[in-house]
């Protein structure tokens, strides 16, 4: 078991170091196949930890394997150790699952790219960076690794480097997932502070502890606790762009669309929601951050899936509906339902990659068209992607059959979103209700544009060029596989996966991994919510759905007049709510302002002034002026040997009495 | 009345001495310069009568005057100068030289004695004022030079030959197409150089 | 009033002054710097006739006709350095002779 462990976490950095420093040895092919092998081989260990400790005894619940020690520092005690107990084990499945599907999916995808190595060895690396999150002992290596996939994600979003927009999008991404590593990392010195320690067992032993402290911050008396989570959660809404640091994410697919999958749907963009969920014993004993974290989420979910009905490029749609889900994820959370938001986190995980690749696949397809106004028709051309992006949005809409053999029958996302919003709705506080319905209203939202999606890109009349469409075709196998291993985790981890999670069984199966006295409170409420409650985000779905046709395929001349209909809100929607321009009148301005300021003035004026250009500058001066002595002209030495003499003598007459 | 007279030969000598030296400097003519300059020495030597050194007066005026004024004189008259393009520049850097000239002065004098707190010391040189003349001056001179200063003497001597040389050496043209001896190209001409004997046959010409 | 050696000193440091103003208010006549310098080999030897004067020492006028020597040395070899420099040149004028600008 242990060394199950250690292999699943470090066979992708040795794959990563394999392809990366070795590429020009051992050629594309091989550095495909390494870093493919290693991660399966993960992922099947992977399966093989879950079963153990999922539906192990409780004595095997948690797994800590010790490596080596790392920092040694007066009371900082920190070692690498890899602790693995059913969290860790829900999310080593997702995160190798998903990569390594998106690593075979990428040797199709990236086939005539020139870097094919350096990608797989980036994609490795992140997995192994991600790998190193979840299974973190201490908050510092999970520090550790969240860095190291928001450097990951830089390297893959900038991939190809040669485009300034790709830098851009990577710079950005890097630079607000900074701003949330800041309020995290005072989560994480206030942890220190105030419990002494930064592993998991302490910080959770001293927890209500912590619930009575009183912390001065910014000047202000407050609950210790409430500030920490607060701080904590900051870092979640950095990494996974919630609303106001939401947005690298849109622009992050600037990177090559296996980039997407993996990270900006599947595992980057979910560490947050982990992060939340394993420190859930802090977060469940502060009402006030989980209020915040439930509002917070609940707002992304709307404010996302709002602009998501607008964009018309599919790999944006996709990001925002990412976006959007996260909110719900993370609404979950405040409320309690850590385990139903990890259920989503995993459903989504394989719908969203499945969505995403499936788009690289229309993409691949259309030689490398993105925007939707120029798609139509595509299902005669590619109908097995055509199959799969069915499945996954309407796993992402949530359709179901509910009530019927148990629970209902439907795809994944019927089971999780339901379950999120019904725990929402069941705790009873004012805002569980409001999440609740503004994560229907979103729901409504999310099948319209899904469909969308779907309408505009397959159906009807293709749009674009002949050129291309004459030159259109499926996607290879390689890539297609990968596609349907998505599609079946997309349809079935719903039903398979419902009572481990947020059913009967889940006591068994989380053990102590999450907070657990909420959790009962939360699921035992969330199995008696009114029978409306439970279908109403299917209702709300299928409206969506059905407007979505009407809009697309029934009626086509609606969405022009919609827009003309209301053009500010339409344009305040596609604009993305004019974040971007607010960001940048608010702090990219007077930063680029200030540093503009600092290097033409201080380092220009002030430094080189005084110090090189300075120097050289005066001495070409006096130069200058003491060249014009050498006149050549007798007069003018006669005189200059006159002042001196004045000099010397008026010198001697006042000085030297 | 009789003592104001030294007093008052003094100072109007001193005073033609200065107003001429001024004259020199800036007249626009170089001759009337060359006439100023001369007019100066005249005074000086006033002076130097007026000191009790009438050798040194005279040969000032034979020597200064008689052949350093008259050279200048010969020079100034020989260089054929535009008389135009004289006197620019002269006002423009007055008051900077005047004031330098100005400075200037009032250390000498002050280091002199002439003012100042020191100038006690000076007129304590001159208290017996002007000494008692018991030889004349030539003959003090001539005490004086030829025996004690006699390598001097020759010096000086040596130095005005070389100066006579330098000059000519200096100015000395050579005009073309003007023959000269060259006396020791004569004396060391040798038989084999200039007559050769050549068998003629007769009536065969050279 | 009594004519005391100051008074002579005075006279021989204005003229020696005059001089080294004539040498560079000047700019036109390189004939006029050497004529300055006859000036202040004059005034020197006021200086010197003085001194002898009034301290009774026969040195000074000695002196003062050695420098007479040189003066009228130096006085001939600047003017036939003169001479040359016109043969070359074609002018006297002191603001073209600048060949050490630099």
């Amino acid at each position: 078991m242990d060394l199950a462990v250690k292999l699943i976490v470090l066979l992708p950095l040795v794959a990563a170091a394999i392809a990366g420093l070795f590429c020009r040895v051992i050629g594309d092919r091989p550095a495909q196949i390494v870093t493919s092998a290693a991660l399966l081989i993960a992922a099947a260990l992977s399966i093989f930890v879950f079963t153990r400790i999922g539906f192990g005894p409780d004595t095997l619940k948690l797994v800590v394997v010790k490596i080596s020690p790392w920092i040694s520092s007066g009371t900082l005690e920190i070692d690498w150790s890899l602790r693995v107990d059913t969290l860790t084990a829900v999310m080593l499945i997702v995160v190798t699952v998903v990569s390594s599907m998106v690593h075979i999916y990428s040797i199709g995808y990236m086939a005539d790219d020139t870097s094919i190595p350096r990608f797989m060895a980036y994609l490795s690396l992140f997995t192994f960076f991600m790998l190193m999150l979840v299974t973190s002992d201490n908050l510092v290596q999970l520090f550790f690794g969240w860095e190291g996939v928001g450097l990951a994600s830089y390297l893959l979003i900038g991939f190809w480097y040669d485009r300034p927009a790709a830098n851009a999008a990577a710079i950005k991404a890097f630079i607000v997932n900074r701003v949330g590593d800041f309020g995290f990392a005072l989560g994480i010195f206030a942890v220190w502070v105030l419990t002494g320690s930064v592993m998991y067992d302490d910080i959770f032993a001293k927890a209500s502890e912590l619930a009575q402290m009183r912390l001065v911050f910014l000047g202000m008396d407050l609950n210790a606790l409430t500030v920490t989570c607060l701080l904590l959660f900051v870092g979640a809404m950095g990494k996974s762009a919630q609303f106001g640091l939401h947005t690298w994410l849109p622009d992050a697919m600037e990177g090559p669309t296996p980039v997407s999958a993996l990270i900006h749907a599947a595992t980057m963009v979910t560490a947050g929601v982990f992060m939340v969920a394993r420190l859930s014993p802090l977060f469940a004993l502060s009402p006030t951050a989980s209020a915040v974290v439930t509002l917070v989420g609940a707002a992304t979910a709307f404010f996302a899936a709002t602009i998501g009905l607008t964009q018309f490029d599919i790999k944006r749609v996709v990001a925002y509906s990412t976006c959007s889900q996260l909110g719900y994820m993370f609404f979950a959370c405040g409320v309690g339902a850590y385990s139903a938001a990890m259920f989503h986190l995993m459903t989504h995980a394989f719908f969203k990659a499945l969505l995403f690749l499936g788009s690289g696949s229309v993409i691949n397809c259309l030689h490398h068209e993105q925007d939707m106004r120029k798609m139509g028709g595509v299902r005669e051309k590619a109908p097995h992607t055509f199959i799969v992006m069915w499945i996954g949005t309407l796993a992402l809409s949530g359709i179901g059959i509910p009530f019927i053999l148990g629970e209902g029958v439907g795809f994944a996302g019927f089971y999780s979103k339901d379950a999120m919003l019904e725990a929402a709705y069941g705790v009873h506080t004012s805002v569980g209700v409001i999440a609740y319905w503004l994560g229907v209203i979103a729901a409504f939202m999310t099948a319209f544009y899904s469909t969308r999606v779907m309408f505009m890109t397959f159906y009807g009349k293709y749009r674009g060029d002949h050129h291309t469409w004459d030159h259109a075709h499926e996607s290879p196998v390689v890539m297609l596989i990968p596609l349907y291993v998505l599609a079946a985790g997309a349809t079935l981890s719903g039903y398979v996966a419902y009572d481990w999670f947020v059913g009967a069984d889940w006591a068994d199966f989380w053990g102590k991994s999450i907070a657990v006295e909420t959790t009962r409170e939360v699921i035992h409420h969330l199995h008696e919510t009114p029978v409306w409650v439970k279908v109403m985000p299917l209702i709300f779905a299928l409206a969506g759905i059905a407007l979505s046709w009407l809009y697309y395929i029934g009626m086509p001349e609606l969405p022009a007049r919609t827009v003309a209909a209301f053009p500010r809100i339409h344009r305040f929607f596609f604009n993305k709510w004019y974040f971007d321009e607010l960001y940048d009148w608010l702090f990219v301005k007077p930063a680029l302002m200030i540093g503009r300021f600092f290097w033409k003035k201080g380092d220009g004026a002030v430094i080189d002034g005084l110090g090189p250009d300075g120097i050289a500058a005066r001495s070409l001066n006096m130069a200058g002026a003491l060249g014009r002595f050498q006149s050549g002209y007798l007069y003018h030495y006669a005189f200059v040997m006159l002042v001196g003499v004045a000099g010397l003598v008026t010198y001697f007459m006042l000085v030297m009495r | 009345m009789s003592i104001l007279l030294p007093a008052l030969a003094f100072y109007v000598f001193a005073a033609v001495t200065i107003a001429s030296a001024t004259m020199v400097v800036s007249s626009r003519n170089p001759v009337y310069s060359v006439l100023y300059l001369i007019l100066a020495f005249f005074n000086a030597a006033a002076l130097f009568l007026l000191l009790g050194a009438e050798f040194i007066a005279m040969i000032l005026v034979i020597v200064y005057v008689g052949a350093v004024a008259v050279l200048f004189l010969f020079v100034v008259m020989m260089l054929d100068i535009n008389l135009a393009e004289l006197r620019e520049g002269f006002l423009r850097y007055l008051p900077v030289g005047a004031a330098i000239g100005a400075v200037l002065l009032a250390e000498i004098l002050f280091g002199l004695g002439v003012l100042g707190s020191a100038s006690g010391t000076v007129a304590g040189l001159s208290d017996h004022g002007l000494a008692a003349v018991q030889v004349d001056n030539t003959r003090a001179i001539g005490r004086v030079l030829y025996t004690q200063y006699f390598y001097l003497f020759q010096v000086a001597g040596a130095v005005l030959l070389v100066a006579m040389i330098g000059a000519i050496v200096l100015t000395l043209r050579t005009r073309p197409g003007v023959r000269r001896q060259k006396a020791s190209e004569q004396i060391n001409r040798r038989r084999e150089d200039s007559i050769a004997v050549v068998k003629v046959p007769t009536r065969g010409g050279v | 009033m009594v004519i005391t050696l100051g008074h002579y000193l005075a006279v021989a440091s204005v003229l020696f002054t005059l001089g080294i103003l004539g040498i560079f208010l000047n700019r036109k006549n390189v004939i006029v710097i050497l004529m300055c310098v006859e000036l202040m080999l004059l005034s020197v030897n006021i200086n010197l006739v003085a001194f002898s004067a009034f301290q009774g020492n026969i040195v000074g006028q000695i002196f003062a006709m050695l420098v007479l020597t040189v003066a009228a040395a130096e006085a001939a070899i600047g003017l036939a350095i003169l001479v040359v420099y016109f043969r070359n040149r074609g002018t006297i004028a002191v603001e073209d002779i600048n060949s050490m600008k630099g």
